[in-house]
């Protein structure tokens, strides 16, 4: 299951252990340890930036190129002119907001029904007999498809908008915190019993915990999904947003407002997977990396 | 120690596993008696159900027929008398070595004081002062091992069973762990079951040495280590230990005719 790879969507550097309670060098004779870990991810700072900044510039480079050369493309001195225009009439703030806002009550719905769920499918094995095969059928159909039923049954308000997004933060996660649950350590939850845990304990101290990195997989796959479906869900008669606006602008042949829109798009859903990231990295800074 | 009463006691335990349509006898009518602060270890080739009988002492498995009764009752699940250390550690990885040996404590309501009196007492005991705030992912595999001894001697049980808790290690950390075991053991005795695969480690360890046979598990051969003996490295090298070694090498590996060859990699050939 390709949602569940962790490793893909961890972070490529892992942070640099704290310094205070390394027994590295500390000559403890029983250290059987090989190697340290560290070492090999120092110096992401330098050039490795270094180097995503020339891709960057490079790929805006062949972009500008292509559309000299005559392709139907806008140049980025367009597009950048664009941008202020939408930004200093307040419109693109209007949509961006518009769209967050539905991807926010959507992911955040969609996340805080997940959980519980995948919860109680990987702790009560009656839960997830009853639930999950719901889930599998739903996962196989894309949320997009769920559209001309939603608009059918809840009109053409915000609510099949958010709907649909919620369906999509809501399978990516709950699929994710379940497997999250069933793969937690049996030894580890014999450990807690044997330490006097009783059940209630052992889901709250052990479980809870121990399964936090695979809701936070589940959480940034969901946050993907619930924004990949923003602009189709815009399409749904909405009156503002970037998917709105972008479906506006193709109307009118306006290249350069597809492009802001477009590059609206992929910044805050940037922004928003490393607010995720970095969320991640503090609650779950104590796993070890591979 | 039989006019003891025993502080652990297994009578009669067996214990069957389903396996497909067959079934498995990993324990085939085990009875031992074990007396308080006994230092017993267990050994046995793979499939002899050490790890079964150690799971059904912690209350983690049921016998098939027969009992497992400590202090007189017969065991009904896990309980903070008898503490338990893994071969994997199982400490929680998320919970620095401090708050992993002060699991037990919260567990079983002891106030915030003594919880931080009684685990800085065991992490001295066992040496990791220095690392009482780091995480797990930074200890080596005998540090991590010696945070979950700690961690079990905290709630104060007065059974430890530990199932091959040094299976993991290199040889050297091996036999410096052994000696702090000992130490932590002989300044804090408990009754201690010891689950190993080195015919070494279960000499050395013991008072008492059990050898189990497999298939059917069951008890093959008990070998008495006179608990007099300094457990130190003068031992380790005497004749003395070479021949009780022997023996139990012999018990373990040329069980009635049927040799199950040392070729098991696990062995300590040292």
């Amino acid at each position: 299951m390709s949602v569940l790879d962790k490793r893909g969507a961890r972070p490529r550097h892992p942070v640099p252990a704290k310094t205070s309670g390394e027994p590295a060098g500390s000559g403890s004779p029983d250290d059987g340890r090989t190697a340290p870990e560290r070492g090999r991810s120092s110096g992401r700072s330098g050039l490795p930036l270094l180097l995503n900044a020339a891709s960057v510039a490079l790929g805006i480079g062949i972009w500008w190129a292509l559309a000299a050369a005559g392709f139907k493309l806008p140049t980025p001195p367009e597009v950048v002119e664009r941008a202020g225009t939408l930004i200093a009439d307040g419109t693109l703030a209007d949509d961006a907001l518009a769209s967050l806002t539905r991807v926010l009550i959507g992911f955040g719905l969609g996340t805080a029904v997940a959980v519980p769920i995948g919860f109680l499918m990987g702790w009560y094995g009656i839960a997830r007999g009853l639930i999950e095969p719901w889930i599998q059928f739903f996962r196989t159909i894309p949320p997009l498809a769920i559209i001309p039923l939603a608009v059918v049954a809840m009109g053409i308000d915000e609510t099949p908008k958010i709907f649909v997004i919620f369906l999509a933060a809501f399978l990516a996660c709950v699929i994710s915190t379940f497997q999250g649950v069933v793969d937690v350590d049996r030894t580890m939850i014999n450990a807690a019993r044997v330490l006097g845990a009783k059940d209630a304990t052992i889901f709250a101290r052990v479980v809870v915990p121990a399964s936090t990195p695979f809701i936070l997989v589940g959480m940034r796959v969901g946050l993907g999904s619930a924004w990949a479906t923003l602009v189709a869900a815009e399409l749904i008669a909405a009156q503002e947003g970037l998917g709105y606006r972008m479906q506006n602008a193709q109307l009118y042949y306006d290249l350069p407002t597809i492009f802001v829109g477009l590059i609206s798009i992929g910044i805050l859903g940037l922004l928003m997977d490393r607010v995720l990231l970095l969320a991640e990295r503090k609650l779950t800074g104590w796993q070890e990396r591979r | 120690m039989t006019s003891k009463p025993a502080k652990i006691s297994v009578q009669g335990v067996t214990k069957t596993f389903a396996l497909g349509r067959d079934t498995f006898t990993a324990l085939d009518d085990v009875s031992i008696d074990i007396a308080d602060n006994e230092f017993v270890t267990v050994v046995g080739p793979s499939g002899c159900g050490k790890s079964t009988l150690m799971n059904i002492l912690a209350g983690l498995e049921t016998p098939t027929a027969g009992r497992a009764l400590v202090d007189g009752a017969p065991v009904s699940g896990p309980g903070p008398e008898r503490g338990v250390i893994f071969q994997q550690y199982a400490l929680f990885p998320w919970l620095t070595v401090r708050q992993n040996v002060e699991f037990g404590l919260r567990t079983t309501g002891v106030p915030k004081g003594e919880r931080r009196s009684r685990a800085e007492h065991f992490i001295e005991l066992v040496g990791l002062e220095r690392f009482a705030d780091a995480l797990p992912k930074t200890l080596s595999g005998g540090m991590r091992q010696r945070c979950a001894i700690a961690r079990a001697y905290a709630v104060d049980p007065s059974i430890l069973l530990m199932d091959e808790p040094f299976g993991a290690l290199d040889a050297l950390t091996r036999v410096k762990l052994q000696e702090q075991l000992l130490r932590t053991w002989s300044q804090d005795k408990r009754t201690v079951l010891f689950i190993t695969h080195d015919v070494d480690e279960a000499v050395f360890l013991a008072n008492r040495v059990i050898v189990m046979a497999a298939r059917p598990g069951r008890v093959y051969d008990v070998i008495e280590v006179d608990p007099a003996i300094e457990r130190n490295e003068e031992f380790r090298l005497s004749s003395e230990f070479a021949a009780l070694r022997n023996r139990v090498w012999h018990s373990v590996y040329h069980q009635e005719g049927r040799t199950a060859a040392p070729s098991a990699a696990h062995a300590s050939t040292s």
